[in-house]
C-alpha cells in the first residue's frame, strides 16, 4: 500500500509546486483532450516528451515517480491485452485461435492505448504529487463558481470535496493500525485460500467503517459548534492569484498544442 | 521468553524522499519475566519500538531476537503465527479493533485463530471476561452497546484470551476515568506476578512506572536515551527535567524536600514508600 503513489502529494518546492493549482488542474485537463488527439507515433513522442519535460521540472527523483506508478502497469497491460486479441479483423491477420486474434490494426491500435493510458497516469499523478488536496479542491471551487448562476451548490460541494481529500490520509493510517491490531490477533491478511481471505476483511472493514462515521458525527458537531452554514457566503484563508509562470506555462501548452496540429498532418 | 535488540534501526518510508528514521542503533534486552516501562515524549519511537517486539515491523537494519526467533528486515512475512501467539499486544485505544456481533465472540476471535476450537474458546472468554472485570451479563450484548471503558476491556480481554506470555501494552489506560486506570493496571501487575507474565508498558503515566515497573526505558528521538531500575532513572531528577519528563508525584516532593534540607538514601517512588522513610526519619511509628 506504501508503494503506490498514485493520488499522494509529495512536499517539495518547484515551479511545478508552486504554479497555481487552477493553472494545473485545466492544464491537466487540456492535456488529456491532446492525449486523445494524437494519432502517429510523432504526437506520441511529443507528448512524452512535454510529460518527461514536466516531470522534470517537478524537480521529483525520477526512480520515486516511476517506481509508484509501478504498480498500475497491470491495469496497463490488462486492457492493451484485451485491445491486442480482441480488435476487429478487416487489416492482415498475424494468428488467430478461436476469438482471439492478433491483426496489425490491433497492434497499432494496443500500443496507442498503452501510450495513452500512460500519458494520463503520468500527468495525473504529477498532480496530485505536486498539488496539496486542499488546494485542489479550492482549484476545482474556483473553476466551478460559474455554475452558481444555475443555483448548484458550488461551496457545499467543495467542502464536501476537501472534506473526503481531508479524510483520505486518516483513514488510511486507521486502515494500517487496525490490521495490524487484526495480526496481532492473529489475522493473516494476504494468504491462504480465496474463502479464507474474503473473511479477513471483516475484522478490517467493520472497525473502519465505525471508525468513520464517529468521524463524521465528531465534525459535524464540530462545525456546527464552530456556526457553520452551508449556504452562507464564504471567504478563502488561502487566496488563489494567477501569476505570470501560470500564463507561461500556459503558453508553453498552447505551442505544445500548434506543434501537435502540426504533426497530426504527417502520413 | 526473552527479547534482546540488536542495533536496530527503523525507517519510515525507507527509500523514498519522506524517509525519516523511527528508531536509531537500538540496543535492548528485555528478560524473560520482566516488567519494562516505555516512556518518552510523543513522536519519540515507543510505539514503533514495540511493535518490532512482535514482528509486525521489522527492523531496517540489525536484529531482534524473540524467545528462539530472529527476525530481520530479510525474514518473510509467513509464519509469524506462533510468534504472535506468545506477544500479545494491546494496541493505543484497543477498542477500535473489536468487530464482532457479541462480546464473547470478539472475545474468541484470537484464541481461534491461533488454533483453539470453539469450546475451548467459549471457556477462555469466560475466564477472560470475569479477569478484566466485565459484568458477567455483557457477555451476550454487542460490543458497539457498551460504554468506552467497557468496550476497551473486552479488546484487553480479547488479547489476553490468546494466553500469550508477553504482553505489550501501548498507553492502555488512556481516556480511563482515575478508577479504571488503578484497576486496570492492578489486573496487569496480578497478571505479572500470578503467571510470570511478561509485561512491556508504554505509558506517559510516571505514577504507573513507579508502581510497577522493574526496568525503565527512556526514548529520545528514536534513540534509547536512559534505562535503568525505576530508582536509577528516577533518580536523576535534573536530567528528567532538562528532557521535560514527569517524576512520579512522591519522587517530587522528595526532591523539593531534599532542597530544603531533607535527606534520603534511596528516593521514595511511591507515597507509601515516602510517607515510610518520612516516619523513620521524623521518629514515629512504624505503620505497617
Amino acid at each position: 500500500m506504501n508503494k503506490l503513489i498514485f493520488g499522494r502529494y509529495l512536499p517539495m518546492n518547484s515551479w511545478v509546486h508552486r504554479l497555481d493549482p487552477r493553472d494545473k488542474l485545466t492544464l491537466s485537463f487540456f492535456f488529456f483532450i491532446l492525449v486523445f488527439m494524437a494519432n502517429n507515433w510523432e504526437t506520441y513522442l511529443l507528448l512524452s516528451i512535454v510529460t518527461l519535460f514536466s516531470i522534470w521540472m517537478s524537480k521529483i527523483p525520477w526512480h520515486f515517480f516511476f517506481r509508484g506508478i509501478r504498480p498500475l502497469i497491470w491495469l496497463i497491460i490488462f486492457t492493451v491485452l484485451l485491445q491486442l486479441f480482441f480488435s476487429p479483423a478487416g487489416s492482415h491477420v498475424y494468428w488467430q485461435w478461436g476469438p482471439f486474434l492478433i491483426t496489425q490494426f490491433g497492434i497499432v491500435n494496443s500500443a496507442y492505448v498503452f501510450m495513452r493510458f500512460l500519458l494520463i497516469i503520468a500527468m495525473s499523478t504529477l498532480l496530485t504529487l505536486t498539488t496539496q488536496p486542499l488546494d485542489l479542491a479550492n482549484g476545482i471551487e474556483s473553476l466551478m463558481a460559474p455554475l452558481k448562476i444555475v443555483h448548484f451548490p458550488v461551496e457545499t460541494t467543495a467542502m464536501m470535496l476537501s472534506i473526503a481529500l481531508r479524510f483520505v490520509p486518516t483513514l488510511m493510517d486507521e486502515t494500517e493500525t487496525i490490521m495490524n491490531a487484526q495480526r496481532a490477533r492473529g489475522v493473516d491478511f494476504g494468504s491462504g485460500s480465496i474463502m479464507k481471505q474474503i473473511k479477513t476483511v471483516i475484522p478490517l472493514l467493520v472497525p473502519l467503517f465505525v471508525s468513520a462515521f464517529n468521524h463524521a458525527e465528531d465534525l459535524s458537531v464540530a462545525m456546527e459548534a464552530r456556526g457553520y452554514q452551508p449556504d452562507t457566503p464564504r471567504t478563502h484563508y488561502r487566496q488563489l492569484v494567477w501569476h505570470r509562470q501560470d500564463t507561461i506555462s500556459w503558453g508553453f501548452y498552447i505551442v505544445v498544442f500548434i506543434g501537435l496540429l502540426a504533426l497530426r498532418q504527417l502520413p | 521468553m526473552a527479547i534482546t535488540f540488536k542495533g536496530v534501526t527503523y525507517d519510515y518510508q525507507a527509500g523514498t524522499p519522506m524517509s525519516f528514521s523511527a528508531l536509531k542503533n537500538i540496543d535492548l534486552t528485555v528478560p524473560d519475566g520482566d516488567y519494562l516501562a516505555v516512556i518518552g515524549h510523543t513522536g519519540s519511537g515507543k510505539s514503533t519500538l514495540v511493535q518490532h517486539m512482535n514482528a509486525l515491523l521489522k527492523p531496517t537494519s540489525g536484529s531482534v531476537t524473540i524467545g528462539e526467533r530472529e527476525i530481520t528486515s530479510q525474514t518473510n512475512n509467513k509464519d509469524l503465527k506462533p510468534l504472535r501467539k506468545e506477544v500479545g499486544m494491546v494496541f493505543q485505544f484497543p477498542e477500535h479493533q473489536l468487530f464482532e456481533e457479541t462480546v464473547k465472540k470478539d472475545i474468541m476471535f484470537g484464541p481461534m485463530n491461533f488454533g483453539k476450537n470453539e469450546v475451548e474458546a467459549d471457556q477462555l472468554a469466560d475466564q477472560m471476561i470475569d479477569i478484566v472485570g466485565l459484568p458477567e451479563n455483557t457477555a451476550d450484548r454487542s460490543p458497539f452497546e457498551l460504554s468506552g471503558g467497557q468496550m476497551r476491556r473486552v479488546a484487553i480481554a480479547g488479547v489476553l484470551a490468546m494466553q500469550p506470555r508477553v504482553l505489550i501494552l501501548d498507553e492502555p489506560t488512556a481516556g480511563l476515568d482515575p478508577q479504571g486506570r488503578t484497576e486496570m493496571m492492578a489486573m496487569f501487575n496480578r497478571l505479572h506476578q500470578e503467571q510470570g507474565l511478561t509485561i512491556i508498558l508504554v505509558t506517559h503515566q510516571m505514577e504507573d512506572v513507579a508502581n510497577y515497573a522493574k526496568h525503565v526505558l527512556v526514548m529520545d528521538h528514536g534513540e534509547a536515551a536512559k534505562y535503568g531500575t525505576a530508582e536509577e532513572v528516577f533518580t536523576d531528577v535534573e536530567w528528567l527535567r532538562a528532557n521535560n519528563l514527569d517524576l512520579p508525584i512522591a519522587t517530587q516532593f522528595a526532591h523539593q524536600l531534599t532542597q530544603r534540607g531533607a535527606n534520603f538514601t534511596t528516593v521514595p517512588l511511591t507515597t507509601a514508600e515516602l510517607a515510610q522513610e518520612l516516619a523513620r526519619q521524623l521518629g514515629g511509628k512504624r505503620h505497617e
